[in-house]
């Protein structure tokens, strides 16, 4: 690792030119939503910043941030990010293997202590000590906890590290866990998404490097910058959805007419993401342009929420009861309605009885 | 003190019928009753959608209108709590009823207990006071002023997705979303939030309904013109 390099000369070993590396700040700048003018100054902050490393851990995950990651959108930012990023330690990237990857984590602590960023994809089982994760001789949650306790900051990719996903979901046998509820004294920025966007990732770590700090978070810790909307808000079928225009089978009438997605279960009126607006695989499509709803996988919960093809979701009560809040309602309405008519007549009988008595009401 | 049988029992003995309701608080049930219904109809067409209408979309919009509705009706509902917030320490005593159950009055326990018995038919007496009775205020807290508070902020923070991060409905009841799990777990329990409000209404008119048909106080034209009457058959 040697002497610290800047980002600038890290890039410019792995041969970026320089041309290349001013057109990767404009185009940061613009996908930042910054302005033209921070162009330079995010050149600037490359060119005379010392590289900052990145540690990549996998816990429970099925690898598809990384997969996603490593196709940005545009060729130029994936080549410029993996340079800039050093990613001195990632299980599926990193040549190095065994022992010698695991010594690189100890001297990463050593060098850079409180000074290297954690990206984390997927999270720790707790269960059984965490036997369900094991690396490298150890429980994943031990490494995660050993590493985050010398890191800076935190880095939650996708929904799994952000709030758990699939394999926190009812009745997660293993007790996956998100970041957040294991490392607590540290900060953390989730991206989440399964996967995350990559120009979303690739936007929120160049920010982070460039500007030595988080970019502004939401209440519950994701970059505002990508998820400030929800997908039904920039969604192009948005005004069939104020029309009242629906698909109803996804054979019908109003599919080929390319009608909201709403009745067939589609989550973008809940769900915070940028998929909308940046799109998938260079801008080509994302769920809703290619018939198919949101499954809102970027939000909290959405494995546990019943059909992804129902407008309707479970209420998940504890994540246990699988029953929508209309079904729930309905039965109370209707258990008031017997309860009226079971006691009104209990009441005319009462009354007739009483009056049998001879006016006992009035005792 | 309203939630004396006894003193409730003398106050009407010579009047047979006494002020209760002031116009207030009669003009905001109304006011209350409308707006949720208007509210829980088009809120049940917000979640489930009326079919398509035929044509361009930029012909219609229906789905627009129902929830402009919602939300006019949603102003209405919350201005009006708030105005009715506001008279509960203006106004008589019978209006803080709902708002305030004295749980550390034992008399007001054997009221509750009594009403719970009258109405298992364990106990035939009725009792004959000016505002509500233990059990119905006891009701009245939780169905109905709970959870009306619970559906303005749920409400209004769903409503904030909808204006954006940084709105002022974002701003102030915003943070209730994560606090129920997510945007959709909220949507979830703003729409059981009807069905339990629903519930209270079924009960609640039957309940009014009953005691006036079978009990010896008016409880249906109270709400309207205010006073109480009673037909105390024994005095």
């Amino acid at each position: 690792m040697g002497i610290q390099k800047t980002f600038y000369e890290a890039m410019r070993e792995h041969g970026v030119t320089r041309r290349s590396f001013l057109k990767f700040c404009s185009l940061t700048a613009a996908g930042l939503g910054l302005g033209p003018e921070f162009a330079g100054t995010i050149a600037h902050a490359l060119e005379t910043k010392p590289r900052t490393p990145v540690i990549w851990l996998h816990g429970l995950e099925c690898t598809c941030c990384s997969e996603s990651f490593i196709r940005s959108g545009h060729p130029l930012t994936s080549d410029v990010v993996l340079s800039m990023i050093s990613l001195d330690y990632d299980d599926t990237l990193m040549a190095a293997a065994g022992h010698q990857a695991e010594e690189i984590l100890e001297q990463t602590i050593e060098k850079y202590d409180g000074n290297f960023i954690l990206a984390c994809e997927g999270n720790p089982p707790l269960n059984e000590d965490g036997m369900y994760c094991f690396q490298g001789g150890k429980p994943y949650v031990e490494k995660l906890r050993r590493m985050a306790s010398h890191c800076k900051a935190i880095i939650a990719w996708g929904s799994c590290a952000s709030w758990g996903c699939v394999q926190a979901a009812h009745p997660n046998p293993t007790r996956a866990m998100p970041i957040h509820k294991v490392i607590t004294d540290k900060p953390i920025i989730k991206v989440p998404g399964c996967p995350p966007i990559a120009e979303v990732m690739t936007g929120v770590i160049t920010y982070m490097l460039t500007f030595d700090r988080f970019p502004e978070l939401d209440r519950q810790g994701r970059p505002k910058m990508f998820y400030s909307q929800r997908n039904h808000d920039k969604c192009y079928r948005r005004a069939h959805f104020d029309a009242g225009q629906f698909v109803e089978r996804f054979d019908d009438e109003g599919a080929r007419k390319g009608y909201c997605l709403y009745k067939m279960g589609c989550k973008g009126p809940t769900t915070y993401n940028a998929c909308s607006t940046i799109e998938w695989n260079e801008g080509l499509s994302w769920p809703v342009k290619s018939g198919h709803g949101c499954l809102g996988c970027s939000e909290d919960n959405f494995w546990d929420r019943g059909s992804f093809y129902s407008p309707e979701t479970n209420l998940t009560v504890g994540g246990g009861i699988e029953s929508t809040a209309d079904k729930v309602g309905g039965i109370l309405a209707g258990a008031a309605a017997i309860g009226v008519a079971a006691h009104a007549a209990a009441s005319v009988i009462s009354k007739v009885k009483n009056s049998d008595k001879g006016g006992a009401s009035h005792d | 003190m309203n939630s004396n049988v006894a003193s409730g029992l003398r106050e009407a003995g010579g009047k047979r019928a006494e002020y209760v309701f002031e116009a207030p608080v009669r003009l905001w049930h109304w006011v209350h009753t409308f707006s949720f219904l208007t509210l829980a109809v088009t809120g049940y067409l917000i979640a489930h959608p009326l079919p398509s209408p035929i044509g361009e979309p930029s012909s219609h919009f229906l789905m627009g209108n129902i929830r402009m509705v919602h939300f006019i009706s949603a102003y209405v509902f919350a201005v009006g709590f708030a105005v009715r917030i506001y008279w509960a320490f203006v106004g008589n005593k019978h209006s803080r009823e709902i708002f305030m159950l004295p749980l550390w009055r034992g008399r007001w326990w054997r009221g509750l207990l009594h009403e719970v018995k009258y109405y298992l038919f364990l106990t035939p007496r009725e009792d004959k006071r000016l505002g509500h009775n233990p059990l119905a205020q006891t009701a009245m807290f939780f169905f109905n002023t709970v959870m009306t508070f619970f559906m303005i902020i749920t409400g209004f923070a769903l409503y904030g997705q909808g204006l954006g991060l940084g709105s002022w409905a974002d701003r102030m009841f915003g943070w209730i979303i994560p606090m129920l799990g997510d945007g959709e777990g909220t949507r979830n329990w703003h729409q059981l939030g009807m069905w339990v409000m629903l519930m209270f209404v079924i009960v609640h008119i039957y309940m009014a309904v009953r005691a006036d048909m079978v009990g010896k106080r008016s409880s249906v034209s109270v709400i309207i013109g205010g006073w109480r009457m009673f037909r105390d058959d024994d005095s």
